[in-house]
């Protein structure tokens, strides 16, 4: 069997309550012994209501927030082990694309820019050149659906669809293995959603990524992902193939989260 | 039969902007009874919160115009009364509950007092609700208030109410304020009530909550609600009618039933398609092409047209008419008779 891309180990995190004029507020269990494991090429959905720690274990994959207790392992090696500059190299491999494509771009930058600055930021690992990366960013909006004629403009003068198309080249510029989507369609209209959606599905099937899908929307998890897990304040409450959480949930919890779907037929 | 709670005809809206005016409702038509709860569904920019703002006329002119129409409520055009009759009936007659629990309730002063406030000036034009003797003095009529809050409070599901009222709104969660509001929307006993995305910040388990809330106070009071939201599946598991509106027109009305399981108008079934359900495979949903048109100059005639994958050059001549197609479903589409003829044959 081929070794997860990508393996949560027994991971725990703490915020310890803040000091203020009235005492310490009580501390914040945010994530309790959290177990998953990601294979290589395979869309996995986590699903959580607000505040269950689906941002904090997003966070934590992307070392941007230390576990309090337990590993994460990216292709068998501990996050917390490595150095600097080896963590950096590493994100090249793991990119995000976050929920609000209009929050996402910095205005005051060309999607030239944009798409082309994790190219500079992970030079060391890509090598391009000036001229390359240009030709590169054309090659990524034109893989997302944009085209060459886009890279002069600025993020206002796109809908937000093609914002979260930019948010995902970007994602791609330094060529990752895994992509972290964290609601990346919550703000879009259904139909645009349809659209960034079927982007996502064919961008897997040709470049063989790993997603890691952050969502409460269960519809839009049920459609993308082969296997879910669902946590509740900071707990995993259940881990399994798609179909059969969503046929047969086992716990309390996940039946009345899919039953409190609305679906788009008539009640009978 | 009886008059319907409210009438919306041919109601056009305009608001001017920096770039021209945009034409943003264009001939709304909408007739809501009691006991009906009508969805209102439909992209960003649509229309269906201009719609849900002019009834109660929230809409600060300029920069909004009406153009022709009228929205009776109770059978008074709401653009001919004075703005005074307008605020007497609005939180009394008219209910709203808007999208953002948060903005929504004055984090200054106790969830009760907010109450309690709204309750004493519904009573100013319907004593009855506070319950109490007519000639009661203002200390007594304040305690039925407050009684009244309380009573309201536990209805929406508000564990512990009496001493809930002295919270402030911080001390709540999401789920809770949106609740407080629709205790705040309903304590004048309104005959209509307008729900602006109620859930659209909620968690699925809350909504589940919050909607069977709203369905049970229409069964109980037997008013009409009108819906808005951009989620077909809210609409689907909780109203008995349902309009679609794209760019300022409502394309597709009917029982819910009939529109969901036949829906007759192409934006529509373009809108449905692209819902994943449990049938859908991966890669076979299917998004919807080109954009929203500007409406500061809409294109001739249909304005689906320009995206419609059945447009013939009829359809950019005039604005397709709504065709009745039976059962109190209607779809303005030129092409739906023939349409509806080839699903038959």
């Amino acid at each position: 069997m081929p070794e997860p891309i990508l393996v949560i180990d027994n991971v725990s995190k703490v915020y310890p309550g803040r000091r203020g004029m009235f005492g310490r507020s009580a501390e914040v269990q945010a994530l309790k012994g959290i177990s998953i494991a990601v294979d290589r090429g395979e869309s996995f959905g986590l699903v959580g209501e607000s505040g269950s720690g689906k941002t904090t274990l997003t966070r934590s994959i992307l070392h941007l927030e230390q576990p309090t207790s337990g590993r994460i392992l990216f292709e068998g090696r501990d996050l917390a082990t490595l150095s600097g500059a080896e963590l950096r190299r590493l994100r090249a491999r793991v990119q995000i694309v976050f929920q609000d494509p209009y929050a996402s771009l910095n205005p005051r930058m060309t999607v030239q820019d944009i798409v082309t600055e994790p190219m500079v930021v992970h030079q060391d690992v890509l090598g391009l050149g000036g001229r390359q990366r240009t030709e590169r960013a054309a090659e990524l909006l034109s893989l997302v659906g944009l085209g060459p004629q886009h890279l002069r403009r600025y993020p206002h003068e796109f809908s937000g669809g093609q914002r979260q198309r930019i948010c995902i080249a970007r994602a791609l510029a330094s060529g990752p293995e895994l992509l972290l989507l964290d609601e990346p369609t919550s703000a879009l209209d259904v139909s645009v959603q349809a659209q960034v959606l079927n982007l996502l599905c064919d961008l897997q099937d040709r470049l063989g990524l790993t997603y890691f899908f952050i969502s409460h929307d269960l519809a839009v998890v049920r459609y993308l992902c082969s296997r879910v897990a669902l946590i509740y304040r900071g707990e995993l409450v259940e881990e399994g193939e798609t179909g059969r959480i969503f046929d047969a949930p086992e716990t309390e919890y996940a039946q009345m989260l899919i039953g409190a779907m609305p679906e788009v037929s008539v009640p009978r | 039969m009886d008059a319907p709670l409210l009438a919306i005809r041919d109601l056009h809206l305009t608001m001017s902007s920096f770039d021209g005016e945009a034409h943003v409702l264009n001939g709304i038509e909408l007739t809501v009874r009691r006991g009906e709860i009508w969805g209102l569904v439909g992209e960003s920019g649509c229309g269906k919160s201009l719609t849900g703002l002019s009834i109660s006329r929230l809409l600060p002119s300029p920069p909004a115009r009406y153009l022709r129409g009228e929205i009776r409520f109770e059978g008074r055009d709401m653009l001919k009364l004075p703005i005074s009759a307008v605020v007497a009936l609005r939180g009394k007659k008219i209910g709203m509950i808007f999208q953002d629990p948060t903005t929504n309730l004055n984090p200054a002063y106790r969830i009760g007092e907010q109450l309690v406030d709204v309750a004493l000036a519904a009573a100013s034009h319907d004593p009855t609700i506070l319950d109490c003797p007519p000639r009661a003095g203002r200390r007594e009529r304040k305690r039925a208030a407050r009684r009244l809050a309380a009573a309201m409070l536990d209805r929406v599901g508000i564990p512990n109410p009496e001493a809930r009222l002295d919270n402030y709104p911080h001390e709540f969660s999401g789920g809770m304020r949106q609740r407080v509001l629709i205790a705040m929307a309903l304590i004048g006993r309104p005959d209509l009530l307008i729900a602006d995305e109620p859930t659209t910040a909620l968690d699925v388990s809350v909504q589940a909550q919050i909607l069977k809330l709203l369905k049970g106070t229409v069964a109980d009071h037997d008013i009409g609600v009108i819906l808005i939201t951009h989620n077909l599946g809210v609409v689907a598991q909780t109203c008995t009618n349902v309009a679609v509106m794209y760019a300022g027109n409502i394309v597709e009305s009917g029982p819910v039933a009939e529109v969901i399981e036949r829906p007759a108008h192409p934006y529509t079934r373009a809108l449905m398609a692209a819902i994943p359900t449990k049938e859908t495979r991966r890669g076979a949903l299917q998004g919807l092409g080109g954009t929203v048109p500007n409406l500061i100059a809409p294109p001739p005639g249909c304005r689906f047209a320009p995206r419609c994958p059945l447009t013939i050059p009829a359809c950019t001549r005039a604005l397709p008419p709504a065709v009745d197609i039976g059962a109190g479903h209607t779809a303005a589409c030129i092409r739906v008779e023939e349409e509806r003829a080839a699903v038959h044959a």
